[in-house]
């Protein structure tokens, strides 16, 4: 454990390391190729080696990672063409040139903001001075006016252009104060919480209050498509959760910092490693909704779809049987079901032999 | 070897002699251009490293753009067999990773920094303030050659291991803890590295440029009678002096995070991968007005000139670039909405951020109110700083979109950021280059390019970044997100016609560099003020190009000059 080192022997140790760089290069390059080796090697027996997550796109069969079905049965909901995914140019060019329809409260409120307040704004701003310029190209170029003025101060119209661009930006700030105060309400007390975890590269789904967990693993294009699915968005286990009522999404990072982003829903937020990031989140309607990691976190980035399914409440309560887990209240939970390390994402340590045995089973 | 004693006017004592050609008295090959200690050479030679660097910066975003044409992985597994990795759907996704990572870098600390600050700078703040060279011209050599050694080593590091292929593949912004436990082999540390010496570069640069024009300043030149070119460099280099230590603090840290067992960014030892964050774009904020500051100089002048009237308010223009440079210190966590701040730490940035939109929309409007009325001659450098006071504008409005915390919690990493920081860098910064160069070319080279090789230049390219990448603010809006290598058949259709873009814009810098053979070949000598009466700073006084030693007898500038008109009567 590194942690167990004397901090001052580390210090000096440090030190000494630190003037070898400078000095020396060329021994600096090996100690550093030294390092990689050993990770390369701790990765692959320990915490990145876990075969279902690291699956390559093409690897995973569709529905293969289902789990057993427990009692009832849960078929995964078919996407609506346009509707939490983004439209293509030849589906509909005006569509594809602005922001996907959204499905919240806080989304709908900050699409009206863009396109009732800013994208008109600018648009004017930007055509303006566009104007203006043509105006003084046309007017007053070297032909139409063989004598420059000497003008260089007119106080009354710095004043104006000083204080008209203060006002417009008010104009802006009173929604976008309001939009951001609506965004961090807090969760009411029975709000149902999903814990969404980025490892490298997929995405695991905690249900605390449920007693369930899964891992979400994109899906290959060709079983995406056969799915009816969009490519490299669909994944095999989606984040079920229940339409309608009010959600509390928790984001963690287990290695590096993910961000957990679904662009019809108006939510993005970061999964760092060491934070528990919370936000509520309230779908208006049942729908499959897709998003990607939007943080840069390694090779794959850009392989860790994630995909939201909401459903009725009853069809949730469905869902979480299948899943073997129960809604809050039924039963009692014991502590003891919880596995290590899941509070706060924070115990993976590549250092440590036992990584194994923190990471949540898929 | 050439002492500093030689470059400045003999002193009294040297026989008589010797002194009436001493001013362009050069040193030998290897003097001149590895030792060398006059501002111009250095410039010129920032200038074509700048150009190189930007060659190489530009050819990488040329694979990327060939890559994203359409959707799946076409290219990358070539690409990273070539660069000595292994051809497996890893090393050429990593690939990727390194490419983004190494034009990011290469076109903010190799390209357009050196150009603007390191070329025009060296170039022209001693020549427009009546001074024989830069302060300490040793130190300016050793910026120079930090900044390449600083260069190589980003370069070094594309063919060292850096996790799942040679590279590093961290981003520009170099996250932790992708950047510490999350990419293993010595290519970040090369890489960081490089970024260290670019920067100790850049802060001897810094302090060069505030000892040079608080003290070296002509007589009668005071600061309000400096041309806005130098205030830009100015402002500039406070900026640089003040956010570099702070990139340098945190990347050290990144490295001791890596190699030497402590855990600044790492939770399991108490760190907080947040706080690289917050360290490193507190320099990262300034740091995109380090980049267009000098830019705005530049446009001032030549505005100014080709309209043939003096710069329109002045004072406003320059205290504009003070209030921007002092507001860019306090905006830096508009690049860290969704990290999870506080709701109210997320109200403040949005509001302090939309602030620094009044001093930009002043100087938009003064560079407008100093046409009018004015008598335009639409020149190269004229028609490319026309371009740039309206992509600018454009780039300027999509930062007010994205100033909104709450808007941005959809923005943040897709091509709509994306489509806004190169409307104002590739679009704001280069064109101001490309109009500074044009405007100076002659000054510096002391020959003529074509005016229609460097009109077609301008059109074609104001085009094709244009088409590159007006339709990344659709991919955005949709949804795309940033670094993504392969995206949904959804995206394919504007990605296409961004890639379209490229094409137009590459070929477009055909005609740059065959004007410059031109130029150089053909081009007919430049006359020592080539713009006429429109260009009254102090550089147009001396012939094309200067002599190696300017102003051995310092030019005095007369009371009755008004702002921004500083030619002394008597040249």
């Amino acid at each position: 454990m590194r942690q167990a080192f004397a901090r001052t022997d580390n210090l000096i140790l440090a030190l000494l390391a630190l003037l070898m760089i400078v000095m020396v290069p060329g021994a600096a390059f090996a100690q550093g190729e030294a390092i990689s080796d050993a990770d390369l090697v701790e990765r692959g027996d320990g915490v990145y080696g876990e075969p279902p997550q690291s699956a390559m796109p093409g690897e995973i069969v569709a529905g293969e990672t289902q789990p057993p079905e427990a009692e009832g049965s849960y078929t995964p909901m078919a996407p609506t063409q346009g509707k939490g995914m983004p439209t293509s140019y030849e589906d509909g060019a005006l569509k594809s040139m602005t922001f996907q329809d959204q499905y919240s409260a806080d989304g709908n409120y900050a699409v009206w903001m863009h396109d009732g307040i800013l994208l008109p704004v600018i648009t004017i701003i930007s055509l303006f001075v566009l104007g203006l310029l043509l105006y003084v190209v046309v007017r007053f170029n070297r032909k139409s006016s063989p004598v420059p003025s000497r003008t260089t101060h007119n106080t009354a119209i710095e004043v104006v252009w000083t204080i008209v661009p203060v006002i417009i930006l008010v104009v802006i700030a009173v929604p976008s104060i309001t939009l951001l105060a609506r965004q961090y309400e807090t969760p009411p007390a029975d709000a149902i919480t999903v814990k969404a975890v980025g490892y490298q590269w997929y995405w695991g789904y905690e249900y605390p209050d449920h007693d369930v967990e899964l891992v979400s693993n994109m899906l290959s294009d060709a079983d995406a498509i056969a799915n009816g699915e969009p490519a490299q968005l669909a994944v095999d286990n989606r984040m079920v959760v229940p339409a309608g009522v009010p959600l509390r999404i928790q984001t963690t990072g287990a290695d590096v910092i993910h961000s957990f982003a679904v662009p019809s829903l108006w939510f993005k937020q970061d999964a760092i490693p060491g934070r528990l990031n919370e936000r509520m989140l309230t779908i208006e309607e049942p729908g499959v909704y897709y998003g990607q990691c939007s943080e840069l976190c390694g090779t794959r980035h850009a392989y860790m779809p994630i995909a939201v399914e909401a459903v009725t409440m009853e069809e949730f309560e469905n869902w979480v049987r299948v899943q073997g887990g129960t809604m809050p209240g039924e039963e009692e939970l014991s502590e003891e079901a919880v596995p290590l390390g899941q509070e706060t994402g924070v115990a993976v340590d590549e250092e440590s032999d036992s990584a194994d045995a923190d990471i949540p089973a898929p | 070897m050439a002492t500093t004693a030689d470059n400045f006017a003999p002193a009294a004592g040297h026989g008589g002699d010797h002194d009436h050609d001493h001013a362009d008295h050069k040193p030998g090959f290897f003097a001149r251009w590895f030792m060398s200690t006059n501002h111009k050479d250095i410039g010129t030679m920032y200038l074509i490293f700048a150009i190189i660097a930007g060659t190489i910066g530009g050819a990488i975003s040329g694979i990327m753009r060939v890559e994203l044409a359409e959707p799946g992985i076409q290219y990358l597994t070539w690409w990273a067999e070539f660069m000595g990795g292994a051809g497996d759907i890893n090393t050429a996704l990593h690939m990727w990773n390194v490419f983004i990572t190494a034009h990011g870098l290469i076109m903010v600390f190799f390209m357009v920094m050196p150009a603007m600050i390191g070329g025009f700078g060296n170039w022209f703040v001693p020549l427009m303030i009546g001074a024989p060279d830069m302060a300490f011209p040793r130190m300016n050599n050793v910026s120079f050659w930090l900044t390449v050694a600083g260069f190589f080593s980003l370069l070094f590091s594309l063919f060292v291991p850096g996790g799942a292929g040679p590279g590093a593949g961290t981003g520009w912004t170099v996250y932790a803890p992708l950047s510490t436990t999350g990419s293993p082999g010595p290519a970040v540390d090369f890489a960081i590295f490089s970024l260290h010496l670019a920067g100790a570069g850049s802060i001897l640069g810094a302090t060069n440029f505030i000892t040079t024009i608080f003290n070296m300043r002509a007589p009668g030149m005071t600061l309000h009678k400096m041309p806005l070119f130098v205030w830009s460099v100015l402002v500039t280099a406070f900026l640089l002096l003040l956010a570099l230590p702070v990139l340098a603090a945190a990347i050290t840290m990144l490295l001791t995070d890596r190699n030497f067992g402590t855990t600044f960014f790492d939770p399991a030892g108490g760190g907080d991968p947040v706080l690289y964050q917050h360290l490193f774009w507190f320099f990262g904020h300034p740091e995109v007005y380090i980049m267009i500051l000098p830019g705005f100089g530049m446009i001032s002048q030549i505005v100014a000139t080709f309209s043939r009237k003096p710069v329109f308010g002045y004072l406003g223009m320059a205290y504009a670039m003070v209030a921007i440079g002092v507001v860019g210190f306090i905006v830096w966590a508009h690049h860290m909405y969704t990290v999870g701040l506080d709701v109210n730490t997320k109200m403040y940035f949005t509001a302090a951020t939309m602030v620094i939109a009044v001093p930009t929309g002043v100087k938009i409007f003064s560079w407008i109110a100093t046409m009018w009325g004015g008598s335009l001659e639409f020149k190269s450098p004229l028609v490319w700083a026309l371009g740039f006071i309206f992509l600018f504008t454009v780039g300027g409005v999509t930062g007010v979109v994205l100033a909104n915390g709450g808007i941005d919690d959809n923005l943040h990493d897709t091509y709509y950021v994306v489509a806004h920081f190169h409307y104002v860098l590739s679009m704001g910064a280069v064109f101001s280059l490309f109009a500074g160069f044009y405007y100076w070319f002659p000054k510096m080279s002391g020959r003529m390019h074509s005016e229609m090789l460097s009109h077609i230049h301008f059109w074609t390219f104001f085009v094709g970044v244009n088409v590159i990448f007006f339709p990344q603010h659709f991919l955005g809006m949709q949804g795309m997100p940033r670094r993504y290598p392969d995206y949904t058949e959804a995206f394919s259709f504007w990605h296409q016609v961004s890639t379209w873009g490229y094409y137009i814009t590459a070929f477009s810098m055909i005609f740059f560099f065959a004007n410059l053979v031109y130029a150089f070949v053909a081009g007919r000598r430049a006359e020592g003020n080539p713009w006429g009466e429109g260009a009254t700073t102090l550089e147009w006084t001396l012939p094309s190009p200067p002599p190696y030693h300017q102003f051995e007898t310092l030019p005095v500038i007369e009371d009755h000059h008004d702002y921004h008109d500083h030619r002394p009567a008597t040249a």
